[in-house]
């Protein structure tokens, strides 16, 4: 009982029904709770602003449904040969792999600027502003921009993904080596070893397979991106053709084999890139 | 370590250089990529930029026509992400080993994330645009369909992560499958997913600029529109307005992912 008295009573909060709230006081529950409502009701909002011209909401399901069988179940080629597409898709793949090459490159050697244990520390929040910034635009943006310097072509493509690309694993590359146990760092340092040497023996050796998956995990999403490119920005490869397939010559058949050809290339990367991911980093990763 | 070992994996480390120089080799002959040409179009453009992408007093007047399809693509991916969360949190339920009802469901949950989430964001808006025309509708169920299959995995991975033992707690109370997923799955994985959908919100407002080019909706829209027409000051303008609400919605975000986290 006197336990009890020494506990300030206006401390403890009580429902209306004199049960004690255990639940007050929560930061956590209260900015999830209001995240929550905030996004249900800026959902709800949303659905007033949309712009509705032309939409006949009945047919639309109905005809998509009608659309998406096609697609699924008669997939057939009727503007290019096989060998064609194997080429288109051979372009996609190609961007792809070039961005993520260049990026990866270039972004190794800003990330180690970037990181906090190995740079000074207004040069770290330089780039790091930099990078934001560059991530920020969305990567048609830059694709376009850079298309009107160098014309439309494999050059504008590549430059607009490797911008985003470097942003983005500047980002995880940065974050790994500051991970880096410090004592290796101290030890190295101690010796009088150059900054090069401690990049070389004591930061490379410990991130590589890090840097490796989360290259690959780019190049997962450069792929999807390079179909992309090819569709909005005229970038060519097999998004190109779907947005003619679809577009121009209404051909649902196409669509639906080049639907294939996409899907089926997304889920070997993902695959690979899940097993990557499962054996270099057993905890959750944001790709 | 011993030498045989460092012999080998000297090999290994040289090897996988030589098979990357050769995809990127064979890359740039298939795209017909001019390294050259590349690098010296980068100071080209940034040149350009720097003369060009400037916001002048008459791009700042169609400020009201860009802010109000900015608040389009904005809440069209809000709502996309939102919708999409509550279908993922069904789907992982189903899809995950601790929550399973039974294998027939886990397998066809996984698959539907699987297929909607490889098919990639364009082909989906594309495919939709045919019948659904030129409104918001479009881009908002591409983008739907899209975080489904990523949010779905994503919550798969939170869910699994989930401390056993309360649910074998429940389980032994002889509490109901609907008790055990609400007072113990959820509670504890809510704040992983919730900071999912907020990296998904981030995501798919850039996504929401490309769905908008290709299906003629929202800042997308504007942005090609202005940008076929040259007019590039208010090319610069749309430009800047979206890097400044990506940030402020990353900034947000962070801020409520530090708390709950």
């Amino acid at each position: 009982m006197e336990m009890v008295k020494d506990i300030n009573p206006t401390l403890i909060k009580r429902k209306g029904n004199g049960q004690i709230n255990i639940k007050s006081g929560n930061k956590v529950d209260t900015v999830v709770k209001w995240t929550i409502w905030v996004l249900t009701a800026l959902t709800i909002l949303a659905f007033f602003f949309f712009d509705y011209t032309g939409l006949q909401i009945q047919r639309a399901i109905s005809e998509t449904l009608y659309n998406l069988r096609v697609m699924f179940f008669e997939p057939a080629l009727t503007h290019f040969s096989w060998g064609e597409a194997f080429y288109q898709v051979g372009i996609t793949l190609g961007l792809g792999v070039l961005a993520t090459i260049f990026g990866a490159i270039i972004a190794l050697f800003l990330s180690l600027l970037a990181a906090e244990n190995l740079s000074k520390p207004w040069i770290s929040k330089m780039i790091r502003v930099f990078v934001a910034f560059i991530r920020a635009v969305p990567t048609v943006l830059w694709v376009l921009i850079f298309a009107i310097a160098a014309g439309l072509g494999s050059e504008a493509a590549v430059l607009g993904m490797l911008f985003h690309s470097i942003a983005y694993l500047v980002k995880a590359f940065s974050e790994a080596i500051e991970e880096v146990n410090p004592g290796i760092i101290e030890a190295l340092r101690s010796t009088g070893s150059s900054w090069w040497h401690i990049v070389v023996h004591g930061i490379l050796p410990s991130t590589f397979t890090y840097f490796l998956s989360w290259t690959f995990l780019r190049f997962e999403i450069n792929f999807s991106v390079a179909v992309a490119m090819g569709a909005a920005a005229g970038a060519g490869g097999i998004g190109f053709e779907l947005f003619m397939a679809s577009g121009f010559y209404f051909d649902l058949r196409e669509v639906g084999l080049i639907t294939y050809a996409i899907l089926i290339i997304a889920i070997i990367l993902e695959v690979i890139s899940t097993r990557l991911k499962n054996r270099y980093f057993p905890s959750s990763v944001k790709a | 370590m011993n030498e045989k070992r460092m012999h080998a994996k000297k090999w290994q480390t040289t090897f996988f250089l030589i098979i990357i120089i050769v995809v990127t080799y064979l890359s740039t002959s298939i795209t017909n990529f001019n390294l050259i040409d590349g690098m010296l179009t980068i100071p080209a453009a940034i040149g350009w930029m720097f003369s060009n992408l400037l916001i002048t007093q008459d791009s700042i007047a169609k400020m009201p026509q860009i802010l109000e399809k900015l608040g389009e693509t904005i809440f069209m991916s809000i709502a996309a992400t939102t919708l999409a969360a509550v279908v993922s949190l069904f789907l992982a339920l189903m899809g995950s080993k601790t929550t399973k009802v039974n294998q027939f469901f886990s397998v066809i949950a996984r698959f539907i994330a699987s297929f909607s989430r490889n098919i990639p964001v364009v082909a989906w808006s594309l495919i939709l645009l045919i019948s659904f025309g030129q409104n918001s509708m479009t881009g908002f169920l591409a983008l739907f369909v899209a975080t489904v299959g990523f949010l779905t995995r994503a919550f798969i991975e939170s869910v699994d992560e989930a401390n056993q033992s309360s649910v074998e707690a429940l389980t032994a109370t002889g509490a109901t499958y609907f008790h055990i997923v609400s007072k113990a799955v959820i509670p504890q994985s809510l704040p992983q997913m919730l900071s999912w959908i907020l990296f998904m919100i981030e995501t798919n407002i850039r996504s929401a600029t490309l769905v908008g080019i290709l299906t003629g909706t929202g800042i997308g829209y504007m942005f090609d529109l202005y940008y076929k027409n040259m007019n590039y000051n208010v090319v610069a303008l749309i430009t800047f307005t979206i890097v400044i609400a990506v940030i402020v919605i990353e900034l947000l975000s962070n801020k409520i992912r530090k708390v709950i986290l």
